[in-house]
C-alpha cells in the first residue's frame, strides 16, 4: 500500500495506468492480428519438430524390425539366447554380444559413478573457486574427445599396461579366492571385457560428473545454509540435503552415461578382444552389439541372413536402451512417491 | 612477338588442360586387399591411359551389393562371387591381380622367415589344440630355434574380410578337423584367440602381445617389418614367402578348368609354390547401361595387365600369367555386349 501511495503523488496515476494498460492491450491485439499467420506458422513448425522426433524414432524401429524379420523368423525368440555366431553355417545368435554389452556397460558404471560423484562433490562443495573453472572445463573437454581417440589410447597405452602390470597380479592375488578367482581369470592379453569397461568408464565420467555438478548447484543455498546452521558437516549436507533434493536428476545423468556406454562402438572394438564366445570372466575377450555390427557390416551381402541378424542385433540394442529408460523412469517414480 | 608467345603458351596450356579434363572417369567399389594396387594403377593410368579411377575400398560384400545395384561401374571382391549370383546379376567376373598371405609371430629372438610351420600346425593352433610355443610338434620342426614355454595367442581379423576368407580356405584345405569344425568364410566362428580390426589391427596386436600369432597379406608384413614364417607346401618343401614362390603357385593353378576364373591357388602343387595365394576379382555388367564407361573399365584393366605389372610387383602383388590375361580379353570380347548387341571391347 505504501508503494501504491508512492506511485500516486498527484492522483493522476490511476488514470495514466489504465490508459497505458488499454493502449497496451490494443497494441497487443494489433500485433496478434498482424502476426497471426506468423504465429500459426511458428506453432506449426514447432509442432512439426516435436512430432518429427517421434516419427523418426518410429521409422527407425519399424525399418530395423523389417530388416531383422528374416532373422527372427529363422531363429525365433531363441535368437536372443543363442550364444552362436557362425557365418559359415549361417547360425546366428545375440547372446554373446548382449552379454558383452551389458557386462561392459554395468561394470563401466560401477567404476564411473563413484568417481563422477567425487568430482561433482569436490567441485560444488570443497574446491576453492579458483580451481572450479579449470577442472570443470577439463571435464567438458573430456566429453568432447572423439571415441576413436579413446580407442587408440586404450589399445596402445591401457592394453599393454593391463597385460604387463594389472592382469597378472590381479589373477595371482585372487587365486584361490572363491568366486573372485573365476571373475578375474583368463589369459593376461590386456584386452577383454574389463579393459573395455575401463575405457567406457573414462568416456562416461564426464557426462555423469557434469550432470551431477550442474544439478548439485541448483540446490537453493538457504537449504544448505540451514543445514550448516544446525551443525551439519559437509558430507552430512551432501547426504541429507543435496543428494535427496537432486536424486532424480542424478539418476538421469547416470542413465545418460549408461546410454552412451551401451551404444559405444569404436573405442570398445579396439580393446574388447572381439571374440564371439562367453568367457565367463572379466579378463576374457568378448563382443558388444555395436562393435559386432560395425565389424561385420562391410562383408554382409544384401539380403543375407547375416545382414538380417545384424539388424536384429540393432533392434535388440534399441529394446535394451528402452528398458533402461523405462527402469530409470520407474525408479524416479518410486523416489517421488 | 611477346604477345604471340604468350597466346601460344595459353593455347598449349588450354590443350593440355582439356586433355586432362577429358580423362574418362570410372568408379569401382569393393575389396580392401587390392586397394593399394588399384589406387597406384589409377594414379598412373591418368596420364598413361587417360582413365581416372575412383575406387572405394568398402569391403567385398558391399562392393558386390553395389555392382548388383549398378551404382558403380565395376565391383571388386576377394572371394569369387557365387556362380548363380553372377548369373542372375548378369555379371562377368575376371581376376585383376594376385596376392599372398603369411603367418606373423611375436617371438623375441626369432627373425623373419626363421620359424617353420605347416598348415596342420596352424589349424591346430587356431583350433586351440596347440597352446604352448614349446609344444613337441613345433619344437621338432624347429630344431635350433629357441622356442619359449609361453602361451600362444592366436589373433584373427574381427571384421569380415577377404583376408579371412583366404586364410580359412587354406586351413580348411589342409586340415579336415578345421573344415569340419569351422569351415571358411569372410568371418567364421573362431574357436580360440582374439580378434582385431583390419590388417593394421592384427599387426599391432601381434606386435604388442608376446607369443601372439596372426595372419596378414605379405605386402603388409614386408612393409611393416613383421616376423613372418616359412610354410610347408603341398610338395612337402618349406618355402619362404617371396614374389618367386607366389608366381610359382599362380603358374600351378588350374586356370583352364576354373569357371568364372574362380581358380583356387590355395595349396597348389609344385616344389616352389607358396601355399596361400589368391586372386582378387572384378565384376563387370554384361549388359552395360553406358557402353562407353564399360569400355573404359576394360581399357583400364587392359592397360593394367600390359603396363601395370611393375607397379603391382613393386607393391608385392603378383601379376596374372599372360595366358590368363589373354583369356580375360577374349571373355570381354565375347560376353560384354552393348544394347545393340555389338561387342563393347574391341
Amino acid at each position: 500500500m505504501a508503494a501504491a501511495g508512492f506511485y500516486r503523488p498527484d492522483g493522476t496515476e490511476p488514470n495514466a495506468v489504465s490508459q497505458s494498460a488499454t493502449t497496451g492491450t490494443a497494441s497487443a491485439q494489433l500485433g496478434r492480428s498482424r502476426g497471426s499467420l506468423g504465429d500459426k506458422l511458428f506453432a506449426g513448425a514447432a509442432t512439426t519438430s516435436g512430432v518429427l522426433v517421434l516419427v523418426l524414432l518410429g521409422a527407425i524401429i519399424v525399418s530395423l524390425f523389417i530388416g531383422a524379420w528374416p532373422a527372427f523368423r529363422a531363429f525365433g525368440l531363441a535368437f536372443v539366447t543363442t550364444a552362436d555366431w557362425d557365418p559359415v553355417q549361417n547360425v546366428f545368435g545375440a547372446a554373446v554380444s548382449v552379454y558383452g554389452t551389458i557386462i561392459t556397460s554395468v561394470t563401466a558404471l560401477l567404476l564411473a559413478v563413484p568417481l563422477a560423484f567425487g568430482i561433482a562433490f569436490y567441485l560444488t562443495e570443497i574446491a576453492p573457486p579458483l580451481v572450479r573453472r579449470p577442472i570443470g572445463t577439463a571435464i567438458e573437454l573430456l566429453a568432447a574427445v572423439p571415441s576413436i581417440i579413446y580407442g587408440m589410447w586404450g589399445f596402445f597405452v591401457i592394453v599393454p599396461f593391463m597385460a604387463d602390470y594389472v592382469q597378472p597380479h590381479v589373477i595371482d592375488a585372487f587365486d584361490g579366492v572363491p568366486v573372485l578367482q573365476d571373475v578375474f581369470a583368463g589369459p593376461p592379453f590386456g584386452t577383454g571385457l574389463f579393459t573395455a569397461a575401463l575405457i567406457l568408464a573414462v568416456m562416461v565420467i564426464p557426462f555423469i560428473a557434469a550432470t551431477m555438478r550442474d544439478v548439485f548447484m541448483t540446490v537453493p543455498a538457504v537449504y544448505k545454509e540451514s543445514a550448516y546452521g544446525v551443525g551439519c558437516t559437509t558430507w552430512e549436507v551432501m547426504r541429507s540435503v543435496v543428494f535427496p533434493y537432486t536424486r532424480a536428476s542424478v539418476v538421469g545423468g547416470v542413465m545418460l552415461g549408461l546410454g552412451r556406454a551401451l551404444g559405444e562402438t569404436m573405442a570398445v572394438t579396439f580393446v574388447i578382444g572381439n571374440s564371439n564366445r562367453i568367457s565367463g570372466n572379466l579378463f576374457g575377450s568378448g563382443n558388444t552389439i555395436a562393435s559386432l555390427v560395425a565389424l561385420e557390416f562391410g562383408e554382409s551381402e544384401a539380403g543375407s541372413l547375416k545382414l538380417s541378424s545384424l539388424l536384429a542385433l540393432g533392434f535388440i540394442l534399441f529394446v535394451i536402451s528402452f528398458i533402461v529408460l523405462a527402469i530409470s523412469r520407474l525408479l524416479l517414480r518410486q523416489v517421488k512417491a | 612477338m611477346k604477345f604471340m608467345r604468350v597466346s601460344l603458351a595459353i593455347a598449349v596450356a588450354g590443350v593440355v588442360g582439356a586433355g586432362a579434363a577429358q580423362a574418362q572417369q570410372i568408379t569401382g567399389a569393393g575389396a580392401t586387399f587390392p586397394a593399394p594396387v588399384y589406387s597406384a594403377w589409377g594414379e598412373a593410368a591418368k596420364a598413361a591411359a587417360g582413365v581416372e579411377l575412383n575406387y572405394q575400398a568398402i569391403g567385398s560384400g558391399a562392393g558386390q551389393t553395389q555392382i548388383l545395384n549398378r551404382t558403380v561401374d565395376f565391383g571388386a571382391s576377394d572371394a569369387p562371387m557365387a556362380p548363380e549370383k553372377l548369373e542372375s546379376g548378369k555379371l562377368l567376373q575376371f581376376p585383376a591381380v594376385m596376392g599372398a598371405e603369411v603367418a606373423i609371430v611375436n617371438l623375441p629372438g626369432v627373425k623373419p622367415g626363421e620359424l617353420k610351420l605347416t598348415g596342420e600346425l596352424l589349424a591346430d593352433i587356431y583350433l586351440g589344440k596347440i597352446t604352448k610355443w614349446n609344444d613337441a610338434r613345433l619344437v621338432e620342426l624347429n630344431r635350433g630355434v629357441a622356442l619359449p614355454a609361453s602361451a600362444i595367442a592366436p589373433v584373427y581379423r574381427a571384421d569380415g574380410s577377404g583376408t579371412t576368407f583366404v586364410w580359412t580356405a587354406y586351413l580348411s584345405a589342409v586340415s579336415p578337423d578345421w573344415k569340419a569344425a569351422v569351415g571358411s568364410n569372410t568371418s567364421v566362428k573362431w574357436p580360440a584367440g582374439n580378434g582385431a580390426k583390419g590388417n593394421d589391427g592384427v599387426a599391432a596386436t601381434v606386435r604388442q602381445v608376446k607369443g601372439a600369432i596372426g595372419y596378414v597379406e605379405f605386402a603388409f608384413a614386408a612393409k611393416n617389418g613383421l616376423t613372418y614364417t616359412q610354410l610347408r607346401n603341398k610338395a612337402g618343401q618349406f618355402v619362404q614367402p617371396s614374389l618367386e614362390t607366389f608366381s610359382a603357385a599362380a603358374g600351378n593353378g588350374d586356370w583352364a578348368a576354373a569357371k568364372n576364373y574362380a581358380v583356387s591357388l590355395i595349396d597348389t602343387q609344385g616344389e616352389k609354390s607358396w601355399p596361400i595365394v589368391s586372386a582378387t576379382f572384378i565384376e563387370l555388367p554384361k549388359d552395360p547401361k553406358d557402353a562407353a564407361r564399360s569400355a573404359t573399365v576394360m581399357k583400364f584393366f587392359d592397360w593394367a595387365y600390359k603396363d601395370g605389372a611393375s607397379i603391382a610387383t613393386g607393391l608385392l602383388y603378383v601379376p596374372l600369367p599372360t595366358a590368363v590375361q589373354d583369356a580375360v580379353r577374349s571373355s570381354w570380347r565375347a560376353e560384354i555386349k552393348a544394347p545393340d548387341g555389338a561387342a563393347v571391347y574391341k
